[in-house]
């Protein structure tokens, strides 16, 4: 067996690099055209000609007053806030890690309206302050796993699924619940190009079961670190799931309908063989194309600073598991 | 309008292909080292790693239809060079993976060999690119005589190879590793006689 070495170092200022100083070399390297050949076609000719002469014009995030809620607070160390901003698998703005935050600054998040309707008695509609204050904000700190094998720890803030779900009251015929992502080409070039977009058939959709939407875990986040969310991160409001692959948490949700049968969920629909509904984080149930059973934790700092860890069940939230006591995960991955 | 190439114009040409490359290698390290290569710097350099040997090999694929056209041998001085750095970038890239990503777990790596199809391909061509390194002194090829040409012969099947796991390493459509497939057949049909003799008659004068 490999040795395992768990995350215990704290995070410290200067391990975190002066985003201005990381932006600039990342600039000099995209005019040098050295990010890829493929850079040309991928990122969208407006934002790569004027992110070479300058600074974009930044999406405003503002603080955001929470509680702690002391049930979901730190273990490991917290990944540095530079990373988890500016690490995402967001394709409608591009399949590369970094094309989220160099392509959604534009994104427009106000006026939003989230629709929940379906099987429910009282179908609801919230605009963007509803989403802030219709509910208790808390911070919960989680771990967060990408099917990809990589994962880190995010201070999200937000409110759980289930005080929403149980606003709109669901009918005795729900029995999933169907998320759906924001469909706006103009303002999401994965959205107006497959060559962007990897592919995908847009709106991106996700589906949980009823019990898995109604369980305390399951966080409807509106904010991280302190902060609402940035586009790249699914602002205004995105599903977290921290028991399951992160493809699950749906970004930037305008519907949440409520239905009798299971919804589809984009990736699965891309490739069955590789991506299940369920998608439950699972050392034993190894993808096509990573194993599952170690992780790397991206934490803060250069070559050095990620490290390779045993991955959990269920992400380490073992109060799930007799949600699937009568389910072969191996064969519901 | 062809550059003449002389034998000095060879001794520059490499001493560019030598800053150019180690001017690479060395600013990529630095930058992953000091946290400046973005949230992810191992899978940055995976990324460029990988990258630099698939460029290195079209390269040097493309150094024999280059002196045919131009009808200057001389260039194939260069071939080796080019060859040996490609070879280079694959030791990086395989060595990023096993040292900063697997963080040594050779368990895994094996399990990856055997299971992940993208690593299986990428790694048959990981072992065709060593024989060869291994066996590109002039020495070497005086030893093998008649079966150095064959077994350099593998360079086509390897840069399939390692096509297809570039293809295989994406997760969902990208255009950038079918542009490189599309490409690397390009310059594999300038090995076909009848692609040839289109391409080469023309600018070559009638030598038929
Ligand atoms: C045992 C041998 C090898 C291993 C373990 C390996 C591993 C990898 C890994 C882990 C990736 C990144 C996939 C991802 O994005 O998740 C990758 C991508 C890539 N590899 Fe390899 N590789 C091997 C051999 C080679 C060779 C011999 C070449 C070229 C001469 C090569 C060229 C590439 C290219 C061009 C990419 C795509 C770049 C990217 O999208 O990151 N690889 N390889």
């Amino acid at each position: 067996m490999a040795k395992l070495k768990t995350v215990d170092q704290p995070l410290t200022e200067n391990n975190v690099t002066s985003e201005s100083l990381f932006k600039n070399r990342r600039n000099i390297l995209k005019s040098m055209g050295f990010v890829g050949a493929g850079a040309l076609l991928t990122t969208p000719q407006s934002s790569t000609a004027f992110s070479l002469f300058g600074d974009d014009p930044q999406f405003q995030t503002r603080a955001l007053p929470h509680k702690k809620n002391s049930n979901y607070i730190a273990s490991d160390a917290i990944t540095s806030e530079a990373k988890a901003t500016s690490y995402n698998n967001f394709y409608e703005f591009g399949t590369g890690k970094d094309d989220p935050k160099d392509n959604a600054q534009g994104l427009t998040v106000d006026p939003w309206s989230l629709i929940v309707d379906g099987e429910v008695e009282k179908p609801l509609k919230l605009d963007y302050d509803a989403l802030y204050n219709s509910f208790d904000i808390e911070e919960r700190i989680y771990r967060f796993r990408c099917v990809e094998a990589w994962s880190m720890v995010i201070p999200w803030l937000g409110f759980p699924l289930h005080k929403l779900l149980n606003k709109a009251l669901p009918t005795s015929k729900a029995r999933y619940v169907a998320f759906e992502t924001l469909y706006r080409p103009e303002e999401m070039p994965g959205q107006k190009s497959r060559f962007v977009g990897g592919g995908i058939d847009y709106p991106y959709v996700e589906g949980l079961r009823l019990d898995e939407a109604m369980h305390p875990l399951t966080l409807m986040s509106v904010g991280l670190y302190g902060k609402t969310l940035p586009p790249q991160n699914g602002a205004p409001i995105r599903l977290v799931v921290p028991w399951k692959y992160g493809f699950k948490s749906i970004k930037s949700v305008v519907r949440i309908r409520l239905t009798s049968t299971q919804p589809a969920n984009t990736w699965n629909i891309l490739q069955p063989r590789e991506y299940g509904f369920y998608a439950n984080v699972n050392p034993k149930v190894s993808h096509p194309r990573w194993s599952q059973a170690t992780e790397r934790r991206l934490g803060s700092g250069g070559l050095l600073g990620s490290q390779r860890i045993a991955t959990q069940a269920f992400n380490g939230y073992s109060e799930v598991a007799s949600l699937y006591k009568d389910l072969d995960l191996s064969k519901y991955f | 309008m062809i550059l003449r190439v002389t034998p000095k114009s060879i001794v520059q040409l490499k001493i560019v292909i030598h800053v150019t490359n180690l001017a690479f290698i060395l600013t990529w390290y630095y930058w992953a080292f000091t946290d400046a290569l973005g949230a992810d710097p191992v899978k940055a350099l995976i990324h460029f790693t990988g990258m630099g040997a698939i460029n290195l090999l079209l390269l040097t694929l493309l150094v024999s239809p280059i002196a045919r056209f131009t009808r200057q041998p001389q260039w194939i001085k260069i071939r080796r060079l080019l060859g040996l750095y490609s070879f280079t970038w694959a030791v990086l890239h395989l060595s990023n993976y096993v040292v900063f990503d697997l963080q040594l777990a050779f368990d895994t790596l094996l399990e990856d060999i055997i299971k992940r199809p993208y690593i299986t391909v990428g790694f048959s061509a990981f072992l065709i690119l060593t024989s060869l390194a291994v066996t590109s002194p002039r020495a070497m090829q005086r030893t093998l005589g008649k079966r150095w040409q064959k077994l350099h012969n593998l360079i086509y099947p390897a840069s399939l190879l390692v096509i297809l796991h570039f293809i295989w390493s994406v997760k969902s459509f990208d255009p950038e590793p079918i542009l490189y497939a599309l490409l690397l057949l390009l310059m594999l049909s300038t090995r076909f006689k009848v692609v040839q003799q289109r391409l080469f008659s023309k600018s070559a004068g009638r030598q038929k």
